[in-house]
C-alpha cells in the first residue's frame, strides 16, 4: 500500500503520437489567445471551443465508442489533457464531465443514463457540475443535509449546494444527497443527476476575490426528478464519490494551474538569469517533471481499474504546493509589481494567479483533508 | 530480474546489515567481511555483461537495490562499484572485483602520458583497490583507472555518517588502465552517476525514516492517546510522505534510462527533488521522534546523518537546479513545455556534455 502504489510509468509511444496533432490544433485555434486568458487555465469557459474539441473526438475520448467516445487509452487522454492545460486552453465547459461525470455515469449509470448523457458529453455539448459542498458541509462532506425523498414515482430534492463551479453554465449536476439513514453518516447517501433547467432550482453566482464568478450557490426547492435519477446504488453514494475523487485529484490540472505565469516568468527573466533566478527556475522545472511522473503513475493505476485514492491525494497535495509557489517566486525573483489595471501582461498574469492561488489548496479537497487521508493511509501498510 | 535482485539483497541486508554492523563499520571505517560477501555473491558485477561473468542487468533492475542500500544504511560502495563496472564494460574494459569506487571531482593533468592531480570526495577512497576517474580533453575524454598503490597520499575525510569521502593525491602516475570515453558519455558522467545513485539512496533512507516515524507515532502515548492521532503529527507525516513519493518516483525515473547511457535531465530532476526532500524529511522524522530520536541509542540517526550527507554529495539541489534553470532560460518559454514532455532540454544536455 501507499508508497508502493507509485510505480514509474511513462507515456506509451502510441499515445505520444497524438501530441503533435493536439499541438498543431491548439496553435491554430489559440493563435490570438492572450496570456491573461490562458491564466484562467481550466476555469476558462468557452462552449464553442469545447464543441470543436468534441468534433475532434477529444472530449470523453476514453469512453467506449458505442456511447460516442473513442475507446482511447488513459494515456492518450492524458496527452490531450496536459496539452490543453499547458496551452491554457479554455476547457472548463466540458472539463468536469470529461474528468468525472462521464466516467462515473459509465461506471455506475443505467443503460438509459449512458445512452442519454454520454454521446452529448462526447460531442462537447453537455456540461456537468459537481454538487458536493454545502453551507455547513465543506471538508466534512458526510454531514451534508440535502435530501432526496421518493414520493410515488418521483424523487423530490430539497437542500442547498455551494461552491459549485459552473452551476450557472452547466446543464446537469451530479449531486451527493441523503436518501436514507444508516448507522454511520457515510451510509444512506446517493449520487443523483439533476437537470438544472427544472423548476425549483435557483443558481446564484458567488463573486470571488479576484472579481470573477465561477462558483455558485445552488438552491434546490422541491425539485421533482424521475425516480431513476439516482446513479448507481441507493445508499452507496459515499463509496462512489470516494472512487471519483481518485480521478478528480490526480490529473495534470492539479499542478498546471500556474503554467501561464511560469511561462511568463521564464520569458521575463530572459536568456541570462542571475544565480537565484536560475536556481529557482531549475527547481520548479525539476518539481514539474516529478509531479508529472507522479500523476502518470496514478494514471497507470486508474487504467488498471484500481482506485488509487491515497496516491491521488499525494499528487494533489504536492501539486497545489507547486502551483502556489509559482506566484510566490514570481514576486520574489523579479521586481515587477502585480497590477489590476495597466502594467505589462506579465504583471497582470502575476496579479491574477497570485490572487487565485489560495483556491488551489481548497478546491477539490483542502490540503488539510488530503494530509489527513495521506497520514491515515500510512497506517494501512 | 528486478524482483530477484530486490528480494536477494533485502534478505542479505536483513541478515548482515544490522544497526550494530553499521555502527561497527562507521567506527572501523570499512567492513571487510561484509564487502567480501557482497563481492562473492557477484553483486558488484550486476551490470557487467554475462560474457564477463556479470548478470547483464540494466539500471531499472537495480533501482530497488539502490533504494535498499539507502534504507539499510549499507556502509559500503556497492552502487559505486556496480556503476564502475557498468562503465568499464561499456568502455570495452573488463570488470573489476574487490573494493571499487570512482572520483567525480578531479583536476588531473596529463603530462607526458603521466597524470598528476587531486581526486576529491572519493567514496571510500582510502579502502578502494581501484578508483575510476575521467580526464577531460579537448577532442575526447578519457576514462582512467588507478590502483590503491598508485596513490601518493590520502587526506582522510569522513561525511557525518562516518563514510569515507577522501582526497587522493596523484603525482606523475601512469594509470593502470586508460581508454577513450565513448561519445555517448558526457565528461561529468561520474558525477551524473553519483547523483543518480544518491537520489535512490535518499529515497530509500527517507522511506525507512517515514515508516519508523509512523510506527513510533502509533506507539508513543501522550495525553492518553498515541501521538499519531494528533493532527499536528499526522500532517507532518503526510508532508513527509508527499516528499517520499516524489523522491521514489524521481529516482525511479532517473534509473529508467537506456541500458548504455544515463538520462541527464531525469537524474538532475531526481537529485534536486530528493536533496530537498532529505532536508524536509530528516527534520520531520526528528520532530516526530522527539528527544529519543536525538539519542545515539535510537537508530534514527543512522538514516538522518546519511540524508544530511547525501543531499550535498555529487551536487546539491542548488548545484543542479542552477544548471537546469540556466538551460531552461536559454531555451525560452516557447520551448519549456515541449522540452518537459520530450524529457530533453538541448542546451542542458549539451552543457552537461561539455
Amino acid at each position: 500500500m501507499s508508497i508502493e502504489q507509485f510505480k514509474y510509468s511513462s507515456i506509451p509511444a502510441e499515445a505520444e503520437k497524438l501530441r503533435v496533432e493536439v499541438r498543431a490544433f491548439l496553435q491554430q485555434e489559440l493563435a490570438e489567445f492572450p496570456n491573461i486568458k490562458r491564466a484562467d487555465s481550466w476555469i476558462g469557459f468557452d462552449a464553442q471551443f469545447s464543441r470543436k474539441l468534441g468534433q475532434r473526438g477529444w472530449v470523453g475520448m476514453a469512453l467506449p465508442k458505442q456511447y460516442g467516445g473513442s475507446d482511447a487509452s488513459a494515456f492518450e487522454r492524458y496527452v490531450v489533457m496536459e496539452e490543453l492545460l499547458a496551452a491554457g486552453a479554455p476547457v472548463s465547459a466540458h472539463w468536469f464531465s470529461d474528468r468525472q461525470s462521464g466516467p462515473q455515469i459509465l461506471k455506475f449509470g443505467t443503460e438509459k443514463q449512458k445512452n442519454f448523457h454520454l454521446p452529448a458529453i462526447c460531442r462537447g455539448e453537455q456540461y456537468f457540475c459537481i454538487g458536493m459542498s454545502e453551507p455547513n458541509s465543506g471538508s466534512d462532506l458526510a454531514s451534508i443535509k440535502s435530501r432526496a425523498v421518493l414520493q410515488g414515482d418521483k424523487l423530490i430534492v430539497n437542500g442547498q449546494k455551494v461552491w459549485t463551479t459552473n452551476a450557472h453554465l452547466a446543464h446537469y449536476m451530479i449531486a451527493l444527497v441523503r436518501t436514507s439513514e444508516g448507522e454511520k453518516r457515510q451510509q444512506g447517501l446517493s449520487q443523483i443527476i439533476i437537470d438544472l433547467s427544472l423548476p425549483g432550482i435557483t443558481v446564484r453566482p458567488i463573486k470571488d476575490l479576484v472579481g470573477g464568478a465561477h462558483f455558485n450557490e445552488v438552491f434546490l426547492d422541491n425539485v421533482e426528478l424521475d425516480a431513476d435519477a439516482i446513479i448507481g446504488t441507493e445508499g452507496e453514494g459515499w463509496s462512489q464519490v470516494t472512487a471519483e475523487l481518485a480521478m478528480e485529484r490526480s490529473g495534470p490540472e492539479r499542478f498546471l494551474s500556474s503554467m501561464a505565469l511560469l511561462n511568463s516568468l521564464i520569458g521575463i527573466i530572459g536568456t541570462k538569469p542571475d544565480a537565484l533566478q536560475a536556481k529557482e527556475i531549475g527547481r520548479l522545472t525539476a518539481k514539474l517533471i516529478t509531479l508529472r511522473n507522479m500523476s502518470l503513475s496514478v494514471t497507470q493505476q486508474l487504467s488498471e481499474g484500481k482506485s488509487p485514492v491515497w496516491a491521488a491525494s499525494c499528487v494533489k497535495a504536492f501539486g497545489a504546493t507547486f502551483e502556489q509557489e509559482i506566484p510566490e517566486l514570481a514576486q520574489a525573483l523579479c521586481d515587477i509589481s502585480p497590477t489590476s489595471l495597466g502594467g505589462s501582461e506579465h504583471a497582470q498574469v502575476l496579479a491574477y494567479l497570485m490572487q487565485m492561488a489560495p483556491s488551489f489548496s481548497l478546491r477539490g479537497g483542502t490540503r488539510e483533508i488530503l494530509r489527513g487521508i495521506i497520514a491515515r493511509g500510512l497506517g494501512e501498510n | 530480474m528486478r524482483d530477484i535482485f530486490d528480494s536477494t539483497i533485502e534478505r542479505f541486508f536483513l541478515d548482515m546489515v544490522s544497526t550494530e554492523q553499521v555502527l561497527h563499520a562507521e567506527k572501523e571505517g570499512w567492513h571487510e567481511e561484509l564487502w567480501g560477501s557482497l563481492d562473492e555473491l557477484g553483486f558488484t558485477l550486476a551490470m557487467a555483461p554475462e560474457s564477463a561473468g556479470g548478470a547483464g542487468a540494466n539500471w531499472t533492475d537495480l533501482c530497488g537495490v539502490a533504494r535498499l542500500t539507502g534504507s539499510y544504511s549499507l556502509p559500503l560502495p556497492l552502487l559505486e562499484a556496480i556503476f564502475s563496472n557498468w562503465l568499464l564494460s561499456l568502455c570495452g574494459l573488463d570488470p573489476l572485483t574487490g573494493a571499487l569506487t570512482f572520483a567525480a571531482k578531479s583536476d588531473l593533468k596529463l603530462i607526458e602520458e603521466k597524470l598528476t592531480g587531486v581526486l576529491q570526495d572519493v567514496p571510500w577512497g582510502r579502502y578502494a583497490g581501484h578508483i575510476l576517474a575521467i580526464v577531460p580533453e579537448a577532442e575526447q575524454n578519457h576514462l582512467v583507472v588507478f590502483t590503491s598503490e598508485q596513490i601518493e597520499s590520502v587526506e582522510q575525510v569522513n561525511n557525518v555518517a562516518g563514510e569515507a569521502r577522501d582526497t587522493l593525491v596523484l603525482a606523475q602516475v601512469k594509470p593502470a588502465f586508460s581508454t577513450v570515453l565513448p561519445a555517448q558519455f558526457p565528461a561529468n558522467i561520474l558525477q551524473l552517476g553519483g547523483a543518480m545513485i544518491r537520489s535512490a539512496q535518499i529515497a530509500g533512507a527517507l522511506h525507512k525514516a517515514m515508516n519508523i516515524s509512523h510506527e513510533y507515532a502509533a506507539e508513543r502515548v501522550q495525553f492518553g492517546r498515541p501521538i499519531g492521532s494528533f493532527q499536528a503529527i499526522q500532517h507532518q507525516l503526510a508532508q513527509m510522505a508527499e516528499h517520499v513519493t516524489a523522491s521514489v518516483i524521481s529516482a525511479e525515473a532517473a534509473f529508467s534510462g537506456s541500458p548504455d547511457a544515463l538520462d541527464p535531465l531525469a537524474v538532475c530532476a531526481a537529485k534536486i527533488c530528493t536533496s530537498e526532500a532529505a532536508g524536509v524529511g530528516a527534520s520531520i522524522a526528528h520532530a516526530v521522534h522527539g528527544a529519543i530520536g536525538f539519542t545515539h541509542e535510537h537508530p534514527l540517526h543512522l538514516l538522518s546523518r546519511r540524508l544530511w550527507s547525501w543531499r550535498s554529495e555529487f551536487g546539491s539541489e542548488t548545484y543542479w537546479a542552477k544548471q537546469l534553470g540556466e538551460a531552461v532560460c536559454k531555451h525560452g518559454y516557447q520551448d519549456f513545455w515541449p522540452a518537459v514532455t520530450a524529457g530533453h532540454f538541448d542546451t542542458f544536455q549539451k552543457e552537461i556534455r561539455e
